[in-house]
C-alpha cells in the first residue's frame, strides 16, 4: 500500500474510474483537491458558477452514460450545487459531485464556509459519502461512482473535509467491495414478460409508451424490434423523447401537456399500453383516472419502487428494460409471432397521423416556432446531440424538432430547471467532441447560466446556443394569457441584454437572424465555426405552445391552434 | 387506514435515522410511533415504525425504504404473527387514598408495575400493546394523567410464523 494524502488518493481513484474532465470551481476547502490537478492528467474546466459545474457534469454523464464529475468548495459553493443535484435525480443522471467540507474538528461549529450538505443533499441524491479519515476516500470513490452509474442512475455527493484530504494514510484500492443493501438489478422475471406479450397480441389497439428509461438503458434497437414485430404505434413521454426514431412510421412522438396531437389522440383510444421505463408523471398523461380507465398496463421499469407508485398495472416486470425487452423479442422469434401491416387499428393510427401533419395550425409568421426548428432539423447532422433549456422553446422543440438518431436529444424534464441546457450542452460536448451540440434556448433560461459562455470560449468547447427569443417568460405568460385573463405579471424581459453583444463580449460568435434566409446562414455559419456561437432569433412575443392539454384534464381534451 | 409495523434493519452508521424519517417527510407518509436500537450484532440496527396508510401506501412505503441503499432488510410485520410491545411511562395523579387503591388494581390487570408512590401521585410502568395502553390510559384519566412518556413499538416475528 502506497501512502499518500485523502485529495492524492481522490484523484488516482478517479483516474482509476476512467475520469478524463471535472467541472468545477475552486475555494479554500477544496484546494488540496485543486492542487493535485498540476500534478496528474485530468483536465479542469472552469466554470463561473457551481450550478453550471453541476449541470455541465450532468450533460456529460446523460450522453457518455458514465458519471460526470463536478467539483465545488465547501459551504455556498455546495450549496450553489444543489439544485444540479435535484435535476440529475428528478431525471435519473448519472454524476458524482465532489465537494470540500470545513475540517473534520470544525464541523458543526458554524465555520466559516460551513455547510451541511450531506444533510441539505439528502433528499435530491442518490447516495452521499462524507470520508472522516484519509484511508476512507478511496473506497467511497469506487463505491460513489459505482451507486451512479448502476441501476436507475443518479447523482453521488462525495464530501470530503480538507483535512481529510491534506492527512495522508496508507490507501488500498479495492476493485471488491459489497454494499449489502444495494440490489441495482433484477433480472426480468421471463414469464411476465410472456403474459405481457399475450396481453399486447389479443389486444386491439396497443400502444408503446417509452419513457427516459429506454434511453438510459440505450434499449433502441430492442423497442424497434418489439414495435415493427408487434406493428404497434409507438409515443414516448417528453424524456423519451428520441428513444424512437421520429421519422418512422410507427411513430406518433410525446403525449403530455404539449405533446403532438396525434400522439394523445392515440394514447387516448389505445385499450392496452406498454410502458417502458416511465413513472408516469402528471406532465405525460394529465389526470391518471382518464389515463388507466380503459387501459390495459404494463409496466417494465427498473425501479421496483415506480411499479405502482403513480398508476395501477396489470402486469409490472421489474429489471433493466433492455434486457425484458430482449426477454420480449426472443419470445416474439421463438413463437414466430408477427402482425400485419393492415390492422383497422394501425390503418386509423396512419390517417390520425396524416391528418395532424396536414391540419395542426401553426403561426403563420416567416418566424414561426415550427418553422424555425424544422429549419434546425434540416440543417443538422442527425447524430447531432442537442440539449434544451425549459419553457415555450422547449416544448417547441418537443413538437417541431424531430430527433432521427435515437438518444440525442436531452432535457431538463423531470425538475424542470430553467438554465439547466446551456451548461448541459457544454458536458455534452466534451463527452462527443466529434458531433455538433446545440442547445434549444429561450432567453429567459439563457440568461440563468449565459455565464458558461466564459467556459464554453476559454475551454475551445464550441456548441451552439439556438435563442428563440420572444424576450418573455414566454410559458408563463401563455399561462397568463390562458388562465389569468392576460394579466401579464413578471414576464417581460424588456429586450435585455443584447445577446449578440454578449456573446461577442465573451469572445463567442454572436448571430441574428431575423429571416428564414439569415437564419439558414446563421446556422451553416455555427456549424462551421471554432468557437461557441449564439443564434439570436426574434420571435413573437404572442406565440402559444399548441395544441396544450390543461393542468388536471385528460389526454383527449387538448387545447388547439384556433 | 390501516396500522402497520414495520421492521427496518440498518447498517449501523450516524445519519441513518436521519434518511429514514426524511424519506416519510419528503414522501408524505406519517410516522405513528418509531423505537431504534442496536441489534446482537453491533454492525446493525433495527428500527420499528409504526404507521397508518391505506394498502398502497403501505406498499409504496416498504419499497421505498427498500430501495434505500442504508437498509438491509425491510418488512411489514403480521401483526398476529408477531410480538409487539410498548413501554409507556405514566405518572398519575391521586386526591385520595382510594384512588390509590383503584390505580393499583388496574395496573396489576394490566401487568405494570407501580413506582414512585407519593401522597399524590404515583408512577406506572406498563409494557404492553399500543391498543392495551390506550384502554389503561383511558381507565386512569378521570383520576388525571400527569405526564406520559411511551417508547414506541418494538416488534419481532414470531419464529415458525
Amino acid at each position: 500500500m502506497e501512502t499518500m494524502t485523502g485529495a492524492k488518493a481522490l484523484m488516482t481513484a478517479m483516474e482509476k474510474e476512467g475520469v478524463k474532465e471535472v467541472f468545477g470551481l475552486p475555494g479554500g476547502a477544496n484546494l488540496p483537491m485543486y492542487d493535485e490537478f498540476a500534478r496528474c492528467d485530468i483536465r479542469h474546466i472552469l466554470v463561473r458558477h457551481e450550478q453550471s459545474a453541476a449541470h455541465m457534469a450532468d450533460g456529460f454523464g446523460r450522453v457518455s452514460r458514465k458519471p460526470g464529475v463536478c467539483f465545488a468548495t465547501s459551504g455556498p459553493g455546495a450549496t450553489n450545487i444543489l439544485t444540479g443535484l435535484a435535476t440529475a435525480q428528478a431525471d435519473s443522471a448519472p454524476m458524482v459531485a465532489v465537494t470540500g467540507q470545513v475540517p473534520v474538528a470544525m464541523i458543526g461549529k458554524d465555520a466559516f464556509q460551513e455547510s451541511d450538505i450531506i444533510g441539505m443533499a439528502n433528499p435530491v441524491v442518490k447516495y452521499s459519502f462524507q470520508p472522516r479519515l484519509p484511508g476512507e476516500v478511496p473506497e467511497s470513490v469506487r463505491k460513489g461512482f459505482y451507486i451512479a452509474e448502476t441501476g436507475r442512475p443518479g447523482p453521488v455527493l462525495l464530501d470530503i473535509p480538507k483535512d481529510v484530504q491534506q492527512n495522508e494514510a496508507p490507501m488500498d484500492f479495492p476493485d471488491e467491495f459489497t454494499i449489502q443493501g444495494y440490489h441495482p438489478w433484477n433480472d426480468p422475471d421471463v414469464a411476465s414478460v410472456q403474459k405481457a406479450v399475450d396481453m399486447l397480441v389479443n389486444s386491439e389497439r396497443p400502444i408503446i409508451l417509452a419513457g427516459g428509461g429506454t434511453i438510459i438503458s440505450s434499449a433502441f434497437a430492442e423497442l424497434q424490434s418489439v414495435a415493427e414485430t408487434l406493428m404497434i404505434p409507438v409515443v414516448t413521454t417528453f424524456k423519451g423523447k428520441g428513444a424512437f426514431p421520429e421519422n418512422h412510421p410507427l411513430s406518433l412522438g410525446p403525449i403530455g401537456m404539449h405533446g403532438h396531437a396525434e400522439a394523445n389522440k392515440m394514447m387516448a383510444e389505445a385499450d392496452c399500453v406498454l410502458a417502458i421505463g416511465t413513472r408516469f408523471s402528471d406532465r405525460s398523461v394529465g389526470t391518471f383516472e382518464a389515463f388507466e380507465k380503459r387501459l390495459k398496463i404494463i409496466h417494465m421499469d427498473v425501479d421496483p419502487a415506480e411499479i405502482g407508485k403513480n398508476q395501477t398495472t396489470n402486469i409490472s416486470v421489474v429489471g433493466d428494460v433492455r434486457a425484458s425487452l430482449r426477454i420480449m423479442v426472443k419470445l416474439l422469434l421463438q413463437k414466430s409471432l408477427k402482425k400485419s401491416e393492415d390492422s383497422v387499428w394501425i390503418k386509423h393510427v396512419r390517417e390520425t397521423k396524416e391528418y395532424w401533419k396536414e391540419n395542426l395550425k401553426i403561426h403563420p409568421g416567416e418566424m414561426g416556432a415550427a418553422k424555425i426548428l424544422r429549419k434546425l432539423r434540416e440543417l443538422l447532422p442527425k447524430e447531432s446531440v442537442v440539449t434544451t433549456e425549459v419553457g415555450q422553446h422547449q416544448m417547441w422543440a418537443s413538437l417541431f424538432y424531430d430527433v432521427i438518431q435515437p438518444g440525442t436529444f436531452f432535457s431538463s424534464t423531470g425538475l424542470g430547471t430553467m438554465g439547466w441546457g446551456f451548461p448541459a450542452s457544454i458536458g455534452a460536448k466534451v463527452a462527443r467532441p466529434d458531433v455538433p451540440v446545440v442547445d434549444i434556448a429561450g432567453d429567459g433560461s439563457f440568461s440563468m447560466t449565459e455565464n458558461s459562455l466564459a467556459t464554453a470560449v476559454l475551454e475551445d468547447i464550441p456548441v451552439i446556443v439556438f435563442v428563440l427569443n420572444n424576450s418573455t417568460l414566454g410559458m408563463v405568460a401563455q399561462w397568463q394569457r390562458t388562465f389569468y385573463d392576460r394579466r401579464m405579471v413578471g414576464v417581460d424581459q424588456g429586450g435585455c441584454p443584447d445577446y449578440v453583444k454578449l456573446a461577442e463580449s465573451y469572445g463567442a460568435q454572436g448571430i441574428r437572424a431575423q429571416s428564414m434566409d439569415e437564419l439558414d446562414k446563421a446556422i451553416k455559419s455555427a456549424l462551421s465555426s471554432d468557437v461557441a456561437t449564439v443564434i439570436d432569433i426574434p420571435i413573437d412575443p404572442e406565440e402559444d405552445v399548441l395544441p396544450f392539454v390543461a393542468p388536471g384534464t385528460s389526454l383527449s381534451d387538448m387545447i388547439l391552434p384556433s | 387506514m390501516m396500522w402497520a409495523i414495520l421492521s427496518i434493519l440498518v447498517e449501523n452508521k450516524p445519519g441513518i435515522l436521519f434518511k429514514v424519517t426524511h424519506l416519510f417527510r419528503s414522501r408524505n407518509f406519517n410516522i405513528d410511533s418509531i423505537s431504534v436500537g442496536v441489534t446482537d450484532d453491533e454492525n446493525y440496527s433495527r428500527m420499528t415504525i409504526t404507521t397508518y396508510g391505506d394498502d398502497k401506501q403501505i406498499i409504496q412505503i416498504v419499497k421505498q425504504l427498500d430501495k434505500m441503499i442504508d437498509t438491509v432488510e425491510v418488512k411489514q410485520l403480521d401483526e398476529h404473527k408477531t410480538l409487539f410491545r410498548e413501554l409507556c411511562i405514566f405518572n398519575i395523579k391521586l386526591s385520595s387514598a382510594s384512588d390509590s387503591m383503584e390505580v393499583n388494581k388496574l395496573v396489576n390487570a394490566y401487568g405494570g408495575k407501580v413506582h414512585d408512590v407519593k401522597k399524590d401521585s404515583l408512577m406506572v410502568e406498563l409494557t404492553a400493546t399500543p391498543a392495551q395502553i390506550k384502554a389503561f390510559e383511558e381507565l386512569v384519566k378521570p383520576f388525571g394523567i400527569i405526564d406520559v412518556a411511551r417508547t414506541g413499538v418494538a416488534a419481532l416475528q414470531r419464529s415458525g410464523a
